[in-house]
This record gives structure tokens, C-alpha cells and sequence, in this order.
């Protein structure tokens, strides 16, 4: 199991950087290349300052004259070698700005170019919230780690390739104390960071909470102050604040205590060596270096210990980025999972197209928008083609559904709307209605019966061609930001601004938008919060009115909006309902009484159908809710 | 300003936010101290006995013993300060907010004060945690560096002067270029996640228009904007790398130059072999250059700690705006606990949401309601139906006029006892996750069962609660999206009845239940509570017609005041929603004609 996990976390890490390198291979080559330069200088100018006190000052206090045409010199390679450095260090701090963000943004959009293939059902199966801290959290996280500790990784491990190999040049049996001495501090990191990382990871689960709290609070303020409930809310929030800080404080503390347990290890890695150093050159041991054996001096001691304060400053800064590597590493599986999501599948071969007749009067395909449609029909089989007309005649046939498996909420269903008919769901909450509507337009798949759109099963048809044929009047309205031409032209993007107002006047939004400050222009924002509910379920029957779809699935509202805006709204749906199939959940009876077939459903069966005047003779149900005596929701 | 407000909530972490600095002024003291010694244990490794490399060895040990207490008690306390800090900040914003008036909720709005209570706090955390432990440790380092240098040698340490006002004036530069890119950016990444948010809340428009490509488009668009933004701001903080290092490279080469003029031109020559110094030692040049290290990257990470300071100046204005803002509905000295009858009264009372508003939402109210009477209230939208209600629990302060309850004046009822008493049912009627009874409960905390069950039969909720297999204990999901409109609303009204109030109000709060559960609630409140002041407002004239009286709002006004059969016989509006909402259909018969909706 925990072997399972580690390989797990390698895998993501690995994934992580591979997804990263895979797509900028040049540039991350060229960071790699430009982050030596300067590591190099920096080694280079600490060896310069012998070189300088040896060749030039040395012999200089020995003849009293400086030769300060042969130091200029020196110090005029030194200083191109600077200067080739710090172009290094713009190269590589400049590609690092460029790289990190392309690559959060391509993590960005391919989030989202995933989610917007996944199915409904996902949706359901993960809060908003949920989904939500993956584009900011986990891509912040991420973030952190492009932005910071990549470059810092790079340029610590580059050192400390180099330190330990100027070390092993000087004295082996020393390097193997500063590599016990690494050790150490790398088992202190781990034991420091594993606490550390471990509330990290608690904290971000309790400031989610902290802000699911408050936001609960904070949206039902005027509730709890009605029912003076202040002091309860106060306590609910005490003991999630309690939980956060205590987290907070744990991981802030044990990843701030990090830096000088593992500094002071290096100190007394130091102090170690001094005394290994003296030691053995008093006890006149053999010295095995890289470049071969021999006694060891002092020089060379000096020398060493000045490498392993290097080396030890450079574990010192990896050690530092561990808290963010685990940081990341979680958020990278989230944002993997997200990506490893298996998508809607289709299997659909049927399109539709626009049709028209050719000169013999049979249905063809058209390139040009026509008011007709067609579904192209191919048979692989023999080769041919075949178009029927769209009509919007709709059969469920025998139809089961389950969201879980062994649990069936839809029982035997059979529904036929003929084109052009009215048919109404109604019945209690959790009845199914809602259900039925989504089995429509396959946001779910039917679990056993069959579901034919004018002859065809809804299978072979393509989804997207399927729901480009079903118009919906959701009863959440869910606007976008943007004007509120650019909500109506939803429906159909090609729309003119002239079609765009013809269908706001079919469904009765024309009058309200021409009263807004810019009109058709007027910016909405957060789902039309600047509307009222009416208004928005008119800009929402607009959308479907351009769409002009020859189906079309309606949701009515519940929410209570006025008598005046009732009516208007009302009569906006009948001019939308007008010559097309369409599906209602209704909540008004009014809307019901005018279908051609009312549903009644209870626990996912039909249990009477039939019109108006027929259920009312039966006096069953139907007529219990038509007098009033249960709610229909 | 800012910095006083919110410093008020460091309270019981002064003591560790004092220490911080503390602690970390001595690590930083060894951090400069432990590269002498260093440099000692070398000299005397050049001797040819241990007893000085073991004493300075020893020295040393214990040097980094002391640094090791130091800097973790540092770390320690920097983590308990800055989240304690936080930890009370929070708690501060929370208690305020309990505290505020209607009005002062309608001014920050939820989502704001959500934000101002996570994004901000942690902001202005991290920044403290930043000032406490590094605004002390870069400074010293800074000046311990240079005063070290400047005794080695005041003509070498000047040249860390020349060069510390080119780097300063450097960073400045590039952080107020970079910085309100930052804040445009960052604002930019909102609004990014803002229509992540809104495309999976209208995840069912999408597919059903198949806009699924044209979502695509419209977020790699935004996506690509705020990565150039992004980059561009990135490129600019990124120029201080090389900047850095041009400093340090110019310094290193600056002291060799002029290390070697001085050292050559002020030897003393030769004791034997002992060389004899003048002013700079090629010793002191090796000091010089790590010194030059310290001086640069402190100067660097100062301006770091500032950036940060700078970016969470802004979240700390933020913050303290909500602690700053006074409640302007408070309980008065001496105030009356209890509430005598059930009487409501207005007496000339106008009424504006803003001051600045230019209509008066309430204009000229009079109106006189009796212990125990049942009124209904009836008008359109924003014809100031919900205001008048809300001014009898005090949840807005008339501007002129005086609104009484039992007799006496609102403003002089203590806030508990007026709300205690009066009961409102809001228009957005909302349930908090949790049981059914915790929702109850918010009526009465020391309800028992039977309680519950009572309030809830007259509420008509019993029924549907009890056939729930875990019944009163059914989980309600955050905004009670587990029961449909029609149930919500009855156990919004059961959570009301349980605080046994003299006055009840209903906004509209029956809209969604059935209508002949809407009266059957109505006979309930009749026949159980006939002594409490009942006051309804609906959409439906069926919902007010057996009140006493009903009142016909408009346009902020009181438009008429009657029974149904004078308001009938003699109100155009209330005649107006009569007719729309009671059109005779011709399948059907007059008697059956229930409307629902």
C-alpha cells in the first residue's frame, strides 16, 4: 500500500515534469544552459581572488610595483566573463518568465478544453466548489512551483554537482563526512517537512471549509440576525477559525524551523571537518583525492572546508523547496485527475443538416441555411445515404434509468410527443420529470427501452447534432458575462443583431432591454445580478427563441415573481411553444391545462396520462392536484 | 490608519510578535559572528597542535547551538504570531459582521466579505509573518555587513555606497513598473475564474446549445490575455536578477582592482617572513568579498519583503474598511427587554435604503395594526411591500416618522428582545446545513421534540418531515437543495413558529406551497396562535382575502386599506390582481377554480 502511494507520488511528479518539458524542450534546454554560466561565475570569482592575490599581489609586495597592465588584463577576462554571466542571467530569468506562464496556461486550457467534453454526470459528482479550487489552488500551487522552485532546484543541484566535485578533487575521505553530514540533513528535511507538508495540506482542506462557512453565513446574514442567531454563528465559526489556526501554526512553524536546523547541521559539519582535517594531518594520514594520493595539507584542508560551507549552503536552499514540491505534487494529481476524466463518448453517426428539395422532390442536403433540416443517415453497410426530415417526432419507449447502478428512478416509461404537441411532466419533487427531460437530450444514458427522434434511435444520432435540435428553458436561467445580445446570440452564434431583437420580441424581453441604460449592449455580470428573476427568464426564453429549435424542453420557474411579470412571461413561452414539440415540467397549472398530453408521475412511474379533460374525469391524481390538494413542484 | 485598525487584533500575539525580532536580531548576530570563528579554526589549523582548532572547534559548536535555539525559536514564533494574528483577524471580521445592521450588510456585499475574510486575511498573514521575521534580520544583516567592512577599510567599504544607490534606485524602479501590472493582472485572474465558475454552473446551457467550442475559444482568449499580461509583468520583476549581479560582479572586480592598488601601495614590507600590513590585507580582501555577498542579496530580499508588503497593503485596506465600519442599528442604554402586546404602528414614517437614494422606498406611512389581527399586504414588485415589514424587527431605521411596537418605539427595545418577539419569515427563505431539527432549532434552542413536531404540524410540515426515512434528522444540504421550494418554505415558517412571537410576518412565503396547504397553514395560525399579530404579504389575493384588513401597496405608499369585499368593491389594483389570478376557464367550473403555481 504505502510503496503503491510513493510510486503514485514519483508518478505524478514525473508526469508533472514531463508535460512540462515535452513542450518546451529549447527553452527549458536553454535555461539549463544559462543557469550554468552564472553558477560557474560565481565559483570562478571566488577562485579569481587567489588567482589575483597569488599572481599579481604576491610578486607585487615582494619587487614593491604593482604590474597593472597584466592585472587589468586579468581583471578585463574576468570581467567578460561577467559580462557573458549576466546576459546568462537575463536569458534565463526572462525564458523562465515566458516558460512558466505558457505552461500554467496550457495546464489552464487544457482543464478546461477537458471539462467541457465531460459528461453532466461529473458535474453532479463534484460541488462547484470542488472544481473551482482546481483552476485556483492546485494551478496556484503549481505555479509556485514553476515560478519558484524549479529554477531553485536547478541552479542547488548544479552546484552541488560541481562542489562535490571540486571536493572529491581534494580529499575523498572528507567528502564522505560532508556526504554523512548530508545525510543528516536530509533526514532532518524529511522529518521537518513531513509535518510541515502534512498540515499544508490539512490547512488548504480547512480554509476550503473556513470559506464554505462563511459563505453560508455570510449569504443568510439577514436570517441569523432575524432569529438573533448571532452568537451561535459566532461559535460555529470559532471552532472551524480554531481548526485553521491550528493547522496554519503547525505547518508555518515546523516549514519555518527548516532553514536553521539544516544551517546549523552545515556548522557543525564544519566543526567536523576541522577536526577530521587536523586530525589527520597530524596523525600524517594518506590522502586519496581525484588527482591522486598524498599527504594532505593544510592549503588543501582550507580549501575543503571553504567547498563544503558551498555545498551545505545548497542543500540548505533544496531543502526549502521541499514544502512547495509537495505542495504541488498534490495539486498536480488533482489537476490530473481532472485531465485523466473519461469523456462523454458518443457513438453517433446520424447528423443533421439543412435540407432542401431537389428538383425531383426529394429531401437533399443544403449548404446554405434553409428553414428545413434534415438527419443524414448513412449506411456503411451498402454504401448509401439516406435524409429524413427533422419533424420533432419523439418516442420513449419502455424507457428505465438509473444515475447509480441498482438503483432505477425511472420505470417503464413510454411517452410519445408527435410534432407539434404539448406534453406536460407533472408531479411531486424527485417524481422524475427533471430525468426524463435529461434522457431527451442524453445528458444521461437510458439504462434499458429505447428513445427514437423521428424514427431514428437516439443512439446512432451524434449528441451534438441531437441537442442542437432540442431548445431548453432551463429553470436556472444561467446567463453569461457579456451584453445581453451576446446571452441571446447563444442560442445561435450566427444570428444578425436583427434576429437577435426579433426573438427578444417573441419573447416578450424586447421592452425591458430597450429600458436598460445601454439597451442591447448593457454589460450583465455574475449571472445577471443586475436583473430580476423575470427578466432573466425572458432573456433565457430569448435564447432558446433564436435557437429556433423544432423541440424544444421547458423548466418551468418556481421562484415567485409578480403577477405583471408572470403574465408577460407566460405569454413569452406561448409564442416560443408555438409550432414545435415541446417537453414541460410545469408548475402551473395553467401551462397544464393546455397540453395536448399530461404525464403524471410518482416515483418514477407514470401513473395517469392523458388531457385536461380526460384526467379530470378519472378524478385520480390528477384532479387531487388540479383542486389544490398537493403541491406541484 | 489601516495600520491601527487591524493591529487592535494582535492581542494575545504581541508577545511572540515582539520576540520574533528578538530572537532573530541574535541568529543574525551569530550568523555574522560564526564566519570569524571560522576563519580563526582556519588560522589555526596552519599551527601544528589540535588544542586551538578543538578550542575554536568547541566555540563554534556551541556558537551553532545557541543559533539553533534562536532561529527555530524565531521560526516557532513567526508561525505563532502571523497565524494567530490571522486567527484573530478572522474572528474580529466574523464578530463584526454579527454585529452589522441590514444596511451595513447591503454595502459589502456576501461574496466581498467572503473574500475580505480568506483571500484577505491570508494576504495580510503572510505579509506579517514576512515584516516580523525578515524586515529585522535583512536590515541588520545589511548594516552589520557594512559596518564590518567599513572597519576593515573606509575607502573599500565606499565602494558598497556607490554602489547600493544604483541597486536601490534599480529595484524601485522596476517595482513600481511591475506592480500595477500585478494588481491589473491579478484582478484579471478573478474574473478568469469567475467565468470558470459560470461555465460549470451553466454546464447544461452549454452542452444543450452545443457551445462547448465556443467556450473553448472564449477561455483560451482570456487565458492567453492574462498570460501575456502576466509574462510581461514577470519579465520586468526578473530584471532585477541580472541587475543583481551586475552589482555583486562589479563590486568583486572593483575590490580586486583597488584591494590590490591599496594593499601594494600601503605594505609595510617584510618582518622576516611575516608580511607586514599596511591598511588592507589580502585577508581583508577575502572578507571584502564575502561582506559584498551579504550587503547585495540583503538589499535584494528587502526589496522582496516590500513587494510583498506593498501587494498586501491593498487586502489590509480591505479589511480594515469591515472593521472600521460602525453598525448603525445598535441596542440603546437602558433599553426595554420586553415587549408588552402585539400592536404595530406607523406613524408618518418615510424610509430610503441610501441616503443618497433619490426616492424614498417608504413614503408617508400611517398605519395602525392591533394585538392579534391578521393583515395581508399586496402590491407589485418594489412597491415597498418587504420594506414596510422590515422596519417593525428594527432592521432598518425610518429616516422621519416613528414605527412602535407594543407602544413603544423600536429604537428603544433592546435588539434581542424587539427580534425575539417578532418573527420574520424573509422572502429568500434560506435553510443552513444541517438537520432538520438543528434548522428548527435556530427558533428555539431548547425546543424538545414534541415542540418541533408541533411547530412543524402547523407549519403543514410534519407530514413530509415524517415520511423522510431519518425524519427530523435529515441532513439539509448548504441552501436546502434536498427539499423542493414548497417544503423549504414550511420549515422556514415552523423555525418562526418556535420562537412563540407576538408578531409573525410572512414575505411572501407561501408562494411555492399548494393551495390548500397555504390554507391550512392559514386555519392553523387562526385557530392555535390567535393572540399573535400576523402579517402576510402575497402575490396571491387568495393568500390575504380572510384577513381582517389588507393593505395595498404602491409605489412606496400605502395605496388602500380594507377587507377583500371593500378593496373588491372599490381598489382598482387589488381588482386588477383579482381578475388576472381568477380568470374563469370554460372546462372548468367555477367552484374549482384553485390556482397554483
Amino acid at each position: 500500500m504505502k510503496a503503491d502511494k510513493k510510486k503514485e507520488k514519483q508518478r505524478v511528479m514525473g508526469r508533472l515534469l514531463t508535460y512540462l518539458f515535452s513542450h518546451y524542450k529549447w527553452q527549458i534546454f536553454l535555461i539549463i544552459l544559462f543557469v550554468l554560466v552564472p553558477s560557474a561565475a560565481n565559483v570562478a570569482s571566488s577562485m579569481f581572488l587567489q588567482t589575483v592575490i597569488d599572481s599579481y599581489i604576491t610578486p607585487a609586495l615582494k619587487s614593491g610595483a604593482l604590474d597593472w597592465r597584466a592585472l587589468l588584463r586579468a581583471l578585463g577576462a574576468m570581467g567578460g566573463f561577467y559580462a557573458v554571466a549576466i546576459l546568462c542571467v537575463l536569458g534565463h530569468t526572462q525564458l523562465m518568465a515566458v516558460v512558466a506562464h505558457k505552461f500554467l496556461k496550457q495546464i489552464r486550457v487544457d482543464m478546461f478544453n477537458k471539462m467541457q467534453s465531460l459528461p453532466v454526470k461529473y458535474f453532479d459528482r463534484n460541488t462547484h466548489g470542488d472544481i473551482m479550487s482546481t483552476y485556483t489552488n492546485d494551478v496556484d500551487a503549481i505555479m509556485q512551483l514553476a515560478m519558484g522552485c524549479i529554477p531553485q532546484i536547478l541552479c542547488s543541484v548544479i552546484m552541488l554537482v560541481f562542489f562535490l566535485a571540486v571536493m572529491l578533487r581534494y580529499s575523498v575521505w572528507l567528502t564522505l563526512i560532508v556526504l554523512g553530514g548530508s545525510a543528516l540533513m536530509i533526514v532532518a528535511t524529511r522529518f521537518v517537512s513531513s509535518v510541515s507538508s502534512r498540515n499544508f495540506i490539512r490547512q488548504q482542506k480547512a480554509i476550503a471549509k473556513t470559506e464554505g462557512y462563511v459563505e453560508e453565513m455570510m449569504n443568510g446574514q439577514k436570517v441569523v440576525k432575524v432569529f438573533c442567531h448571532e452568537s451561535a454563528a459566532e461559535k460555529g465559526f470559532d471552532a472551524i477559525n480554531d481548526e485553521l489556526f491550528d493547522c496554519a501554526d503547525k505547518a508555518n512553524g515546523f516549514a519555518n524551523i527548516l532553514g536553521p536546523i539544516v544551517g546549523n547541521i552545515g556548522n557543525l559539519l564544519y566543526v567536523v571537518l576541522a577536526f577530521a582535517g587536523g586530525a589527520m594531518m597530524l596523525g600524517g594520514v594518506k590522502n586519496v583525492g581525484l588527482t591522486g594520493m598524498g599527504t594532505l595539507t593544510v592549503g588543501v584542508v582550507v580549501s575543503f572546508l571553504t567547498m563544503s560551507r558551498g555545498f551545505s549552503n545548497n542543500v540548505m536552499q533544496l531543502a526549502q523547496t521541499v514544502n512547495a514540491v509537495v505542495l504541488s505534487r498534490a495539486g498536480a494529481s488533482r489537476v490530473f485527475a481532472l485531465l485523466d476524466e473519461k469523456p462523454e463518448t458518443d457513438e453517433g453517426y446520424v447528423t443533421l443538416v439543412y435540407a432542401k428539395e431537389d428538383e425531383n422532390g426529394n429531401l437533399t442536403e443544403s449548404s446554405e441555411r434553409t428553414e428545413r433540416w434534415a438527419w443524414r443517415h448513412p449506411h456503411n453497410a451498402l454504401g448509401t445515404v439516406t435524409y429524413t426530415e427533422l419533424k420533432g417526432h419523439i418516442l420513449l419507449d419502455d424507457v428505465d434509468f438509473a444515475y447509480e447502478e441498482g438503483k432505477t428512478v425511472l420505470h417503464n416509461v413510454t411517452v410519445e410527443a408527435k410534432p407539434g404537441q404539448r406534453i406536460a411532466f407533472v408531479g411531486s419533487t424527485g417524481a422524475g420529470k427533471t430525468t426524463i427531460t435529461n434522457l431527451i437530450n442524453r445528458f444521461y444514458d437510458i439504462a434499458d427501452g429505447k428513445i427514437r427522434y423521428d424514427g431514428i434511435n437516439i443512439n446512432k444520432i451524434k449528441k451534438n447534432d441531437l441537442r442542437r435540435s432540442l431548445g431548453m428553458v432551463l429553470q436556472d436561467t444561467n446567463l453569461f458575462t457579456g451584453t445581453v445580445r451576446e446571452n441571446i446570440r447563444y442560442g445561435r452564434l450566427d444570428a444578425t443583431d436583427e434576429e437577435v431583437e426579433a426573438a427578444a420580441k417573441l419573447a416578450g424581453a424586447h421592452d425591458f432591454v430597450t429600458r436598460l441604460p445601454e439597451g442591447y449592449d448593457t454589460l450583465l455580470t455574475s449571472d445577471g445580478a443586475n436583473l430580476s428573476q423575470g427578466q432573466r427568464q425572458l432573456l433565457s426564453i430569448a435564447r432558446a427563441a433564436v435557437a429556433n429549435t423544432p423541440v424544444m424542453i421547458m423548466d418551468e420557474a418556481t421562484s415567485s415573481i409578480d403577477t405583471r411579470t408572470e403574465a408577460i412571461v407566460q405569454a413569452g413561452c406561448d409564442r416560443l411553444m408555438r409550432g414545435r414539440t415541446v417537453f414541460i415540467i410545469a408548475h402551473r397549472l395553467s401551462t397544464v391545462r393546455t397540453a395536448d398530453v399530461i404525464m403524471v408521475l410518482e416515483h418514477g412511474r407514470i401513473i395517469e396520462s392523458g388531457n385536461h379533460a380526460q384526467l379530470l374525469e378519472k378524478k385520480g391524481k390528477y384532479y387531487q392536484l388540479y383542486t389544490g390538494a398537493f403541491e406541484l413542484d | 490608519m489601516v495600520l491601527k485598525t487591524l493591529a487592535k487584533s494582535v492581542r494575545e500575539y504581541k508577545r511572540p510578535s515582539v520576540l520574533t525580532p528578538v530572537f532573530m536580531t541574535l541568529e543574525v548576530a551569530l550568523e555574522c559572528f560564526i564566519p570569524l570563528v571560522m576563519a580563526r579554526l582556519l588560522d589555526s589549523l596552519y599551527g601544528d597542535n589540535m588544542r586551538p582548532v578543538i578550542k575554536f572547534g568547541v566555540i563554534l559548536l556551541a556558537m551553532a547551538m545557541v543559533s539553533l535555539v534562536c532561529g527555530t525559536a524565531a521560526g516557532r514564533l513567526a508561525a505563532r504570531a502571523s497565524c494567530g494574528f490571522a486567527h484573530n483577524l478572522r474572528h474580529d471580521l466574523f464578530y463584526k459582521v454579527q454585529n452589522f445592521s441590514f444596511g451595513n450588510i447591503d454595502k459589502f456585499s456576501a461574496s466581498g466579505l467572503v473574500t475580505r475574510l480568506t483571500t484577505d486575511v491570508t494576504n495580510v498573514q503572510n505579509a506579517y509573518m514576512m515584516v516580523i521575521r525578515m524586515a529585522v534580520r535583512f536590515p541588520l544583516m545589511l548594516i552589520t555587513a557594512l559596518v564590518m567592512s567599513f572597519t576593515i577599510n573606509v575607502k573599500m567599504a565606499c565602494i558598497f555606497l556607490a554602489i547600493l544607490p544604483v541597486l536601490g534606485i534599480s529595484m524601485t524602479l522596476i517595482i513600481l513598473k511591475a506592480h500595477p501590472i500585478f494588481v491589473r493582472v491579478i484582478k484579471q485572474y478573478d474574473t478568469l475564474n469567475e467565468s470558470v465558475h459560470e461555465n460549470i454552473k451553466g454546464m447544461r446551457v452549454v452542452k444543450t446549445y452545443v457551445r462547448e467550442d465556443f467556450e473553448r475559444n472564449k477561455f483560451n482568449n482570456n487565458a492567453e490575455s492574462i498570460r501575456r499580461d502576466f509574462t510581461r509583468a514577470e519579465r520586468i520583476l526578473a530584471t532585477s536578477n541580472p541587475v543583481m549581479w551586475f552589482c555583486i560582479f562589479s563590486v568583486m572586480l572593483l575590490i580586486c582592482a583597488l584591494g590590490a592598488k591599496f594593499t601594494v601601495e600601503t605594505f609595510g614590507g617584510f618582518d622576516g617572513d611575516t608580511p607586514v600590513w599596511g591598511k588592507l590585507s589580502t585577508g581583508d580582501m577575502a572578507s571584502l568579498f564575502a561582506y559584498a555577498g551579504q550587503i547585495l542579496s540583503s538589499m535584494m530580499m528587502l526589496a522582496m519583503v516590500l513587494v510583498q508588503v506593498v501587494m498586501a497593503s491593498a487586502s489590509a485596506k480591505r479589511i480594515a474598511e469591515v472593521l472600521n465600519e460602525q453598525s448603525d442599528i445598535v441596542s440603546p442604554e437602558n433599553a426595554v427587554a420586553e415587549v408588552s402586546d402585539g400592536s404595530v404602528d406607523f406613524c408618518g414614517v418615510n424610509f430610503k435604503y441610501a441616503a443618497s437614494a433619490e426616492k424614498n422606498a417608504l413614503e408617508n406611512i400611517e398605519l395602525h395594526i392591533k394585538s392579534g389581527e391578521t393583515i395581508g399586504i399586496l402590491g407589485g414588485t418594489g412597491s415597498g411591500k418587504t420594506s414596510l415589514v422590515q422596519m417593525i424587527p428594527r432592521l432598518y431605521d425610518a429616516q422621519n416618522g416613528v414605527v412602535r411596537v407594543g407602544g413603544k418605539d423600536v429604537r428603544d427595545y433592546d435588539l434581542q428582545a424587539l427580534r425575539d418577539n417578532v418573527a420574520m419569515v424573509l422572502q429568500k427563505n434560506l435553510l443552513f446545513s444541517g438537520t432538520i431539527a438543528e434548522n428548527l432549532r435556530w427558533g428555539n434552542p431548547d425546543a424538545t421534540p414534541e415542540q418541533l413536531r408541533h411547530a412543524a404540524r402547523l407549519a403543514c410540515a410534519d407530514e413530509f418531515v415524517s415520511s423522510f426515512p431519518d425524519g427530523y434528522e435529515t441532513f439539509i444540504e448548504q441552501g436546502g437543495t434536498n427539499v423542493s421550494g414548497g417544503q423549504k418554505q414550511r420549515l422556514t415558517i415552523a423555525r418562526a413558529l418556535l420562537k412563540k412571537p407576538k408578531i409573525l410576518i410572512l414575505d411572501d412565503s407561501t408562494s411555492a406551497v399548494d393551495t390548500r396547504t397555504d390554507a391550512l397553514i392559514r386555519k392553523a395560525f387562526r385557530d392555535e396562535i390567535p393572540d399573535t399579530t400576523k402579517i402576510i404579504i402575497a402575490q396571491r389575493t387568495a393568500s390575504v382575502q380572510e384577513c381582517d384588513r389588507i393593505v395595498v401597496m404602491d409605489n412606496g405608499r400605502i395605496d388602500a386599506v380594507g377587507t377583500h369585499e371593500e378593496l373588491l368593491a372599490s381598489n382598482a389594483i387589488y381588482r386588477e390582481v383579482y381578475d388576472s389570478q381568477n380568470k374563469t376557464d370554460e372546462n372548468v367550473q367555477e367552484g374549482e377554480t384553485h390556482e397554483s403555481r
